[in-house]
């Protein structure tokens, strides 16, 4: 994998032979003839589907949808007005700010790290195998790593694992995504409390028995919990004894507040005694009938609060793919969102995109480093720089120009990056994930077409790589 | 330091391979072997995820796909099963199918690839060892064509595709050749500049003497250029196939409605459809990554040379 930078003899020997042929041998054209046969395949198919379509296109963008009457500058004037074009300029920039410098990051990171370990061809060769992948492909596998369901994402599923061991989920989890709250299941003798917990509504005295109803629990929850049918609580002398079931009978669904034979109680629920100064004086877990009792409790007035833990629903999943901002936009205007907001969409396709491209980042700068000129460093090093030294004053500089191949090329990349947002982004934030090339096919080709609008935007998108056409052509006459 | 612009590289055998040096001389902190190891094993395992991932997801029945996550099977291989592959093949030669997107991007891809080795080889030769003015001038017009993004040119062509069509009654709009000379000319830069840089490492002399005992441009293009140029046209078809294998957006465009699609195009369309079904999605990701995979394998050290030469693209 060592290429660049064999050192420039064959433009050394180009220089010469142009120096010997001293400017245009005399003759005329008939002379060159058989040359010329050899360029034609090649400059008819370079003059018919590159350069005349650049300004076929130059001309169209001054047109209407289908390309017949003039508008003037009536495309860009749309583009530059129409906030859901300028959302394409917006993810350009972020992709064009973060991209490029984090894959050469990556890539001298893994460059420099892999010529010390013994498996380095074999470490290369994963890092680099994605880049042979479709960006089609790539983008499925993406999706699927990212999906929302903590059973098909693995991101997600590997975020619920940790949050799932730090706060297990309760046993009669809320959905708050689906509009359910805690307080919703407050039905008799039950009262929804702070911070998503339930209290009974009425206090108790040690000696007697409280029934707690609730509703919006499904059968197949409490099923799941082992819960029977509801036992009307027994009174206990020097005991709180209580009751929480659920206070709906499918035989006779409009009797509320009582206890029918056909209810069930909720077991495993945690309960606390609170005193009416709202600290605990004791915790009770229902059985499997609904029942519990506080024993050995004091003189005074207690509520019963249904901890929020019952409750919890854990970790459901990270939209990874949505829109949402990772700015603070919500309070601006229509245009500026579009031109200050970053979807999260933007940062989950810029990881997947770095695992397709790191590797070729890798293999162009450990190219680059294995042509550094090895005894400079060695004397450096005997002159008695340390190692972080070395790197910093002697590898760096001398690698810049690897460096900056490797940028403006994933720059001019990113640029046009289309295949990874189309596949990726999901209907609902594939227009806030839209970039230029997305919406220059969009424009032209899908919908009834707008051809003007669509070349409009190429012209954007062609003006945006001069600098690295010039760029280019400067590093070639060098 | 202008050694690096690709320019003036041209693509010759390795002279000293990158592993060969043990102990390294690049500086850097020098962290302890285990912990060095630890991370590369550790960003190791995380670039084979979604690859493994993609293959477990192929390989497991579509019903388990919503019940439990693809990393379950690491644990129950016996969820494995080659039915999705079966499924899928055993469909035929469907229109619209697996194997006829294969078919269709094998169509694609194998005549841009030959075609665009070819005419640049032919180009670049031209370039280098003939002796018409102006030589340098289209040169640098193709350099400055590398980087030209295919969007400026989708809808002309479109326009000659029809214009042609109502010349001659045969419209490439929709058709194979259609988007085999759109691949063709947009993979013409890459490979002249590539060619035209092995070239000029030719001694002029080799060909002089040739001229000079009187063989004609095709004999000296024939016995001499296309032998010596053969492993940085190597390094061109590996790239290109890659390249034109892996493209949604030409074919896209330019395959119109035309029945028969190509493998990406498979995928994409698997995408939209209201209840994507995941076994079709996996498998034919599968299959679409299977034939650059052995490609890769097979010819890893020119593609790499393909890569390095065409960091400009």
């Amino acid at each position: 994998m060592a290429e660049i930078g064999t050192e420039a003899t064959p433009r050394a020997r180009r220089r010469a032979a142009a120096v010997n042929e001293g400017g245009n041998p005399g003759g005329g054209w008939r002379d060159h003839l058989g040359s010329l046969a050899f360029l034609a395949p090649g400059a008819i198919f370079l003059l018919a589907i590159t350069v005349y379509p650049l300004v076929a296109t130059a001309r169209n963008s001054f047109y209407d949808a289908t390309a017949t009457n003039y508008v003037g500058l009536g495309n860009y004037q749309e583009i530059f007005s129409t906030s859901s074009i300028l959302v394409t300029f917006r993810n350009n920039v972020i992709w064009v700010l973060v991209f490029p410098f984090l894959v050469t990051f990556i890539g001298l990171v893994y460059g420099v790290l892999s010529e010390r370990i013994r498996w380095s061809t074999a470490f290369k060769t994963i890092i680099f195998m994605p880049i042979v992948f479709s960006a089609t492909a790539s983008a499925l596998v993406w999706r699927t790593i990212f999906d929302l369901d903590p059973h098909i994402g693995i991101v997600n599923a590997a975020i619920q694992t940790a949050s799932d061991w730090v706060s297990p989920p309760g046993l009669y989890p809320v959905d708050t995504s689906s509009g359910q709250t805690v307080a919703g299941l407050a039905a008799t003798g039950v009262s929804s409390a702070p911070k998503d917990s339930l209290e009974s509504s009425s206090t108790v005295t040690a000696g007697n028995s409280i029934e707690l109803g609730l509703i919006g629990v499904s059968p197949a929850t409490l099923q799941l919990t082992g819960s029977q049918t509801a036992v009307v609580p027994t009174q206990s002398p020097g005991a709180v004894t209580g009751l929480v079931w659920r206070d709906f009978s499918p035989t006779n669904p409009t009797a509320k507040g009582q206890v029918l034979p056909d209810e069930l109680g909720f077991a495993g629920l945690k309960l606390t005694l609170l005193r009416s100064d709202g600290s605990s004086a004791g915790t009770a877990v229902t059985d499997a009938h609904g029942d519990f009792l506080f024993g050995g409790v004091g003189s005074g007035d207690y509520k019963v609060q249904i901890d929020p833990g019952n409750f919890s629903s854990g970790f459901t999943g990270v939209f990874w793919l949505g829109a949402q901002s990772l700015t603070p936009t919500s309070s601006l205007n229509q245009t500026a969102q579009a031109l200050l907001s970053v979807p999260l969409v933007d940062i989950s396709m810029i990881l997947a995109y770095l695992w397709i491209w790191a590797g070729f980042a890798m293999v162009v700068i450990g190219a680059g480093l294995a042509s550094l000129d090895r005894e400079v460093l060695e004397a450096a090093r005997l002159d008695g720089a340390g190692e972080w030294q070395t790197f910093r004053r002697m590898t760096m500089p001398m690698l810049a120009p690897v460096l900056i191949v490797v940028i403006v090329t994933m720059l001019i990349n990113v640029l046009k990056i289309f295949d990874i947002i189309l596949n990726m982004a999901p209907g609902s934030s594939q227009g806030e994930a839209n970039t230029l090339a997305l919406a220059m096919y969009n424009f032209g080709f899908t919908g009834l077409g707008n051809w003007g609008l669509a070349s409009a935007l190429a012209v954007i998108l062609f003006i945006l790589v001069i600098p690295a056409i010039v760029l280019n052509l400067r590093r070639i006459r060098g | 330091m202008s050694a690096v612009s690709p320019a003036t590289k041209p693509v010759s055998p390795p002279t000293k391979p990158v592993t060969l040096e043990r102990r390294s001389l690049l500086g850097a902190i020098r962290p302890s072997r285990a912990i060095l190891n630890i991370v590369l094993v550790a960003s190791a395992v995380f670039w084979l995820v979604p690859t493994i991932g993609l293959a477990i997801i192929s390989l497991r029945p579509e019903s388990l796909f919503q019940q439990s996550g693809w990393w379950t099977a690491l644990t129950a291989p016996a969820q494995l099963t080659l039915s999705n592959y079966q499924t899928l093949f055993s469909q035929g030669l469907v229109t619209g199918g697996v194997l006829d997107s294969l078919i269709t991007s094998l169509e694609i891809t194998v005549p841009a690839t030959l075609l665009v080795t070819i005419i640049s080889s032919l180009t670049a030769y031209s370039l280098v060892f003939g002796r018409w003015p102006g030589r340098s001038v289209v040169f640098l017009v193709i350099v400055g064509l590398l980087v030209v993004p295919i969007q400026v040119a989708l809808i002309p062509v479109v326009q000659e595709y029809r214009a042609f069509g109502s010349l001659t009654g045969f419209n490439p709009f929709g058709t194979i050749p259609g988007v085999v000379i759109f691949h063709v000319a947009f993979g013409l830069p890459f490979g002249i500049f590539l060619m035209y840089n092995f070239y000029s490492g030719i001694p002029k002399e080799m060909l002089e003497a040739g001229r000079i005992d009187g063989a004609g441009e095709w004999q000296l293009f024939r016995r001499v250029a296309l032998p010596l140029g053969l492993p940085a046209a190597a390094s061109l078809m590996i790239f290109q196939f890659i390249w034109v294998w892996n493209d949604l957006l030409v074919a896209l465009i330019f395959l119109g409605s035309n029945p028969h699609y190509t493998l990406t195009i498979f995928l994409f369309n698997q995408t939209r459809t209201l209840a994507a079904n995941y076994w079709i999605i996996s498998t034919g990701a599968m299959i679409s990554i299977f034939i650059p995979l052995i490609v890769f394998f097979s010819f890893q050290r020119y593609f790499v040379r393909g890569v390095l030469a065409g960091a400009v693209k």
